[in-house]
């Protein structure tokens, strides 16, 4: 155990190239502020002395009346979901979360991602039912009233879109931010009846495999879901994030089989049918399929494998000079914990541990956190995750010795491969493959 | 509270929710309320690959033109090509993947269109219309001849070019 002293005299060591740092050097006790300590005039390596303070305005005069729901500060308003069908036509909405303008590991409900076919229904909470039936002893109808009653059970889960980052595909690095490429990923907590409680009223056929689960929206969205994710962790969620599940989000009720992919959870959900075989659905055969070297279609894929990116600095978060900066960025898996995160500063070359926010939680968005001092230097910054299964998020070169190049405008789906940030010496930051 | 004491309290809610729950242990809520299959016949508009939920009806690609040109040609283009919408043929000379020439089975192509065509009046299609529109789809693709019928039996039998290119990733390995 070393005293305050000697810690301070003692800055932590760089753990990999271009300045990353110990990651232990978050926890707190200001040594990387060495310079500054005694000196006594508020300077430190980068800074120039603060100016006087003033009292502000807003200091001296009452506040705003509170409101029955609060909304972020009006200085936020770029905090929004970029929107590809804002007017609503016939085409699907897709609608992606600012994961480079928030922090943390929870997405606001308003900033949540959406896929939708069209827009949301507008469903009467009172007249909205769920049926279960198919291969059960006895067909049942729930309403929400009913449901309130049930045990319900509360997790944080991610949801991912099954074509997140499908930009990684192209040829060449896609010049766009990190909500363009990876918003289609939010996470939440999600309050519900576990599924299976609801299949045993039913009473499950000893043949049932799998089930069907369809949405009340106008399309009837509909996936065939294996009863062994029924039966494990699947979920009726009411509530996100402590309120009734948003509109978009599939208000009054959506699945959700916590880790597969986004398009499984589905949403407005009205009907589950216990069947033997897949239905084939026009979302598990023309979409959500994954053409392969072979030529072979990959169907049925399921979980959203390990995956990390830099969020904190990425594309339109400018450095501003040399310096100290933390780097940030979200870690999950479909199949599990994150185990551990690391971050290269050198293009992979030399990687460092980073920290990891707790709890870190199985199927949940993980936050990782590493601190850097930029030499005001181009770099390039890069993140890798393993999950608790030992999986790890692959390379490119990786993942195409797998998949094959994609052809067409096929195969553009769980891509999960290290993201790439360049950073020039002006600070401008750019995706790349590294 | 004891044993007996509980079941004096369950015994008469359990008579007045009917016999359906009367099967259900006393520590679970038991709310759902009983239906019957012909009562969610409406509802049930799921098909399977082999057939099994196909309505009575029939149509041919002639009858499904006529169709399409009225419901379907406003966003998928004149002979389902050229639309603002997904392409539902090729142009001559093009092999770029359409829904038929992907998906594995006909029966998908069928209820796609019956719960979620058109798209401004989803679930308005009569069968026989959905069947014509099929058969429409199937023909501009060669999948099926110009004169084809279209129904519960025929359907599930179109050899589609995609049939086995399909590979099931699940179970998956962790």
């Amino acid at each position: 155990m070393t005293n305050k002293h000697e810690r301070l005299a003692s800055p932590m060591p760089d753990v990999a190239a271009n300045g990353l740092i110990d990651r232990r050097a978050l926890l707190g006790r200001g040594i990387l502020f060495v310079g500054a300590v005694g000196t006594g005039v508020g300077t430190s390596l980068n800074c120039a002395a603060a100016e006087p303070l003033a009292v502000d305005p807003w200091s001296m005069i009452p506040g705003v009346p509170i409101p029955a729901y609060g909304v972020p500060a009006k200085y936020e308003g770029k905090v929004i979901r970029t929107l590809t069908n804002p007017n609503n036509e016939p085409r699907t909405s897709q609608a992606r979360t600012p994961h480079h303008l928030l922090d943390g590991t929870i997405t606001p409900n308003g900033l949540h991602f959406v896929v939708a076919r069209t827009g949301f229904p507008d469903i009467d909470p009172s007249k909205h039912r769920l049926a279960i039936h198919g291969l059960v002893k006895q067909p049942l109808v729930f309403d929400l009233e009913a449901l309130a009653r049930y045990p319900k059970v509360t997790r944080i889960n991610f949801v991912e879109c099954g074509g997140n980052s499908a930009q990684l595909y192209s040829k060449d690095p896609v010049q766009a931010n990190v909500q363009a490429i990876h918003g289609l990923l939010s996470c939440s907590e999600w309050t519900g009846v576990r599924l299976s409680t609801l299949l045993d009223e039913a009473g499950i056929d000893p043949k049932a495999k799998w089930l069907l689960a369809e949405g009340a929206d106008g399309p009837s969205m509909n996936r065939s879901i294996p009863i062994a994710k029924a039966l494990d962790d699947a979920m009726i969620a009411l509530y996100q994030n402590g309120e009734r599940i948003n509109p978009a989000q599939g208000y009054p009720m959506r699945l959700l089989v916590p880790g597969y992919e986004g398009n499984m959870n589905v949403k407005w959900l009205h009907r589950i049918k216990l069947i033997e075989e897949p239905v084939m659905a026009i979302n598990e055969t023309m979409q959500y399929t994954y053409q392969v070297s072979g030529p072979k279609i990959w169907q049925f894929f399921f979980p959203m494998e390990v995956k990390s990116f830099v969020t904190h600095p990425s594309p339109g978060l400018t450095l501003k000079g040399p310096g100290f900066y933390e780097i940030s960025g979200l870690a999950y898996s479909g199949n599990g914990r994150i185990a551990k995160v690391v971050v290269s500063a050198d293009g992979g070359k030399t990687w460092g541990q980073a920290a990891l926010d707790a709890p870190v939680l199985s199927k949940a968005l993980t936050r990782f956190r590493m601190p850097w001092r930029w030499d005001g230097q181009p770099v390039v910054l890069q993140s890798r995750a393993w999950d608790e299964a030992g999986n790890v998020q692959p390379t490119r070169a990786d993942m195409f010795v797998e998949r094959g190049e994609p052809r067409g405008n096929a195969g553009m789906g769980h891509m999960n491969v290290i993201t790439s940030w360049a950073i020039d010496n002006k600070g401008e930051v750019k995706h790349v493959y590294g | 509270m004891s044993t007996g004491e509980r079941l004096a309290v369950l015994i008469p809610l359990v008579l007045a929710l009917g016999g359906a729950v009367t099967a259900m242990a006393a520590d679970q809520p038991g709310l759902g309320k009983p239906v019957s299959e012909a009562d969610l016949a409406l509802w049930d508009m799921s098909i399977g690959p082999d057939g099994k939920g196909l309505p009575p009806g029939s149509g041919t690609p002639t009858q499904g033109a006529v169709i399409f040109a009225q419901k379907c040609e406003a966003c998928h283009g004149k002979d389902g090509v050229g639309g603002t919408n997904a392409a539902l043929a090729n142009a001559p000379g093009k092999s770029d993947r359409t829904m038929a020439l992907y998906v594995p089975n006909a029966t998908t192509i069928f209820d796609f269109t019956r719960r979620a065509m058109p798209w401004p009046q989803p679930k308005t299609l009569a069968n026989d219309e959905v069947y014509a529109l099929t058969a429409y789809i199937l023909a501009r693709n060669k999948i099926i001849g110009e004169n084809d019928v279209m129904n519960a039996e025929t359907l599930p039998q179109v050899a589609m070019p995609n049939r086995n290119a399909f590979v099931s990733r699940y179970p998956e390995k962790h």
